[in-house]
């Protein structure tokens, strides 16, 4: 990809660089196994990965597992070292505890952990595996685990809206997205309510999926990125939709948000706002310009205010920043004028190269 | 959902060879079979990958036919004798194949869809660089333009899509190993196409698509618009109308990325989309013919207007079909003697002043 010989990286960039770097220098690489719902296969792929492993002559060991076994894990099991949990009890429950300075004396290789998402009794080193994990990680111990959907904390409520149940445990996405590798397992639904058995939503599961999905995708643009500043590879593609609303006081303000709001839903994509500042604006052109932004905000977009200056090159300088991938414009085509001394508007799409321009008349244009 | 075929269609969608798609088919294959399924391979693709030969072990297999074409032999899925041994269930790799010439049909999608009409369940595996309307993304995400591709639709018809993930860390180690391809073209392959920034974006593509495919089904489409008749004004009707896109093609190169561009929103907005080409005399419309063509395999009502004012036409047509969104490529700028007059996009934008119009941009990499 080639690069942009004018663009020197921003704050953001240079940040992103600075944790990638921090990553690389974390000892023990980390592959997440996600699923989209329980019995989707994740920890037998888990497991099956770890055998595999073991017998290319990798140390491997399991570190957790989670409930009953199947058959199938517990003929991969058979053949594995496992470092067994320390059984704990606190009031009244029972804890099946990591056993984390068993593993720090035994320094495997590998460590397969089932079940990331797990709270761990008071008084123990971490209240949460996810942290245990972290630490292996830091002693230079690969780990691999498995975790499904409902344990990210950010997706809680939008599973408890699908399924109508909170799970008790929860990992945070960041966690996620440091990971070195993250895997999918996905699975018609169908084949889950034979396995389980029950009549289980297929609705629901079909939703549940649809945010897996989404998320490994958030995860694998983030890797991607990360990949590209490492490489010092300004990145001008991204397989998400990024949606810019440029505002003036006298756009069609309502119907360009609406419209990229729509298109941002329907993308899961980004939405943008922005407005070039204009030093010597009259007050009621600076009270709708002022209505219109609370209008973006209220919409979930990400609004920017960029400073003065020739308003085509600071909207085309932000968009190849931004990595816009469509820009929305007001337009009034009643002056021929307009079109008379090369627009605003007109130069925008001489320019636009890695962009579309979709251009929405004004309202009061008759 | 597909109402029109008997059979069921299952696709496995990879984001690149290796992933592990004809595995996994035929890992589920050996399960059916075990279940007393009556299933055959109707073609499959070993590339000399041992795991993956051993997984076709005890299933039938139909023998393919042989084609000679230009002096050489070529082998293709035996059609008429996977519809004479008419079994449950096929397996056919590679849907997005093209075959030979001399066979019956040009490619794979449609010889399934010939199995699909005789009841026969299809299972099938395909790539997500080969789905038409991620081609431009795809070639500006890494760089290749794929040949072989298949309308979306014949992938959205499928009775089920299952996302076949690997990570490109364990991807790029099974081509080190010699898993995927042979030494010599493994090291070729993982410093071009399998770079590591290659496959995170063809993956990326790849989820969102699947997570996209999934959110179609669950989405019942906004009301139907009434379809009017070409030249007849609307019912007037209530409630908020879906959108309606039409797409203005000619015969300039980036009119394909224009189809697709404008096809692809559609589909994401759920909304009807039309194309429009207008032919005047002193323009041949042959290079049109080809957009056109391709505009009706992705399913888009085509419209072709004879007019000397394509500005006029354009804007007259989307009036009349209800249109909310025009889509157009860039004009060509006018030489500088010109500079007064207006391009064809300058004018279709002043004249549909009610209308929104997108303005494509070709895309660099």
């Amino acid at each position: 990809m080639p690069q942009h010989p004018d663009r020197r990286p921003d704050p953001e960039e240079l940040l992103r660089r600075v944790q990638a770097e921090e990553r690389r220098q974390r000892l023990g690489r980390l592959k997440v196994f996600l699923g989209y719902a329980p019995r989707v296969g994740k920890s037998y792929r888990m497991f099956a990965e770890g055998r595999r492993r073991a017998e290319r002559g990798e140390d491997v060991v399991v570190g957790a597992v989670q409930g009953q076994a199947t058959p199938e894990i517990q003929e991969i099991l058979s053949r594995l070292e496992t470092i067994p949990p320390v059984i704990e009890r606190h009031a009244g429950r029972i804890y099946e505890v990591m056993d984390l300075a068993a593993i720090f004396r035994r320094h495997p290789g590998v460590c397969l952990i089932d079940g990331l998402a797990y709270d761990n009794p008071p008084g123990s080193r971490n209240p949460q595996r996810w942290q245990d994990v972290r630490d292996l990680l830091g002693r230079g111990i690969a780990v691999i685990t498995a975790v499904n959907l409902q344990h990210i904390r950010e997706k809680q409520t939008e599973v408890e809206r699908i399924t109508g149940k909170r799970a008790a445990y929860s990992v945070p996405e960041e966690f996620l997205l440091d990971a070195d590798e993250i895997e999918v397992v996905d699975a018609p639904p169908d084949a889950l309510i034979v396995r389980g058995g029950t009549a289980a939503d297929a609705r629901a599961l079909a939703e549940l999926r649809e945010m897996a999905l989404l998320l490994a995708a958030d995860v694998v643009e983030w890797q991607l990125q990360d990949y590209l500043d490492a490489h010092g590879i300004a990145a001008r593609w991204g397989a998400q939709e990024r949606l810019l609303v440029c505002l003036t006081p006298r756009s069609s303000a309502v119907e360009m948000l609406e419209s990229g709001h729509r298109n941002a839903l329907r993308f899961h994509g980004t939405l943008l706002a922005t407005y070039v500042e204009q030093p010597s604006l009259r007050p009621e052109d600076r009270a709708r310009l002022e209505s219109h932004l609370a209008l973006a905000r209220e919409m979930g977009a990400e609004v920017h205010c960029l400073p003065p200056g020739d308003f085509v090159e600071t909207i085309l300088a932000f968009a190849r920043e931004q990595r816009v991938t469509q820009i929305f414009l007001g337009h009034s085509g009643k002056e021929r004028t307009w079109w008379g001394g090369r627009s605003p508007v007109e130069r925008l799409i001489d320019a636009a190269e890695d962009f579309d321009v979709r251009l929405f008349p004004h309202k009061d244009a008759s | 959902m597909s109402q029109n075929h008997k059979g069921r269609l299952k696709v496995y969608l990879g984001y690149a060879a290796g992933v592990g798609k004809t595995y996994r088919m035929l890992e589920e294959a050996q399960e059916m079979r075990r279940q007393g399924v009556d299933i055959v391979i109707a073609y499959f693709e070993p590339h000399a990958r041992p795991e993956t030969i051993a997984k076709t072990e005890g299933l039938e297999t139909i023998p393919r036919r042989v084609i000679s074409y230009a002096g050489s032999q070529f082998e293709e899925m035996d059609v008429d004798a996977v519809l004479r041994r008419k079994p449950a269930v096929a397996l056919v790799d590679e849907f997005a194949h093209t075959n030979v010439p001399g066979c019956d049909r040009t490619k794979r999608w449609q010889d399934v869809h010939t199995l699909l009409d005789a009841g026969i369940d299809v299972l099938t595996t395909v790539n997500v660089q080969h789905l038409e309307s991620l081609n431009d993304e795809v070639w500006k995400g890494t760089g290749v333009r794929v040949r072989e591709t298949v309308p979306d639709w014949v992938v959205d018809d499928a009775d089920e899509v299952v996302f076949v993930d690997l990570t490109p860390h364990a991807l790029r180690n099974r081509l080190e190993r010699g898993v995927v391809y042979k030494a010599e073209k493994a090291q070729q392959a993982m410093d071009n196409f399998f770079s590591e920034a290659n496959l995170n974006a063809l993956r990326e593509l790849a989820m969102r698509h699947a997570a996209h495919e999934l959110e179609e089904k669950l989405t019942p489409p906004p009301a139907a618009a009434i379809e009017p008749l070409p030249g007849e004004m609307p019912a007037p009707e209530k409630g908020p109308a879906r959108e309606r896109i039409l797409i203005c093609l000619t015969g300039r190169p980036s009119s394909a990325v224009l189809i697709r561009r404008g096809k692809r929103v559609a589909d994401y907005l759920q909304a009807d989309c039309l194309a429009i080409h207008v032919a005047n005399a002193a323009n041949s419309s042959e290079p049109a013919e080809r957009h056109l063509t391709f505009a009706r395999n992705l399913r888009i009502a085509t419209h072709v207007i004879q007019s000397d004012d394509a500005a006029g036409a354009i804007t007259t047509f989307a009036r009349a079909n209800r249109i909310t969104q025009i889509f157009v490529g860039r004009s060509r700028p006018l030489p500088w003697w010109q500079r007064f007059r207006e391009t064809t996009v300058q004018r279709v934008v002043r004249q549909s002043r009610d209308i929104r119009v997108t303005i494509v941009a070709e895309r660099r990499r």
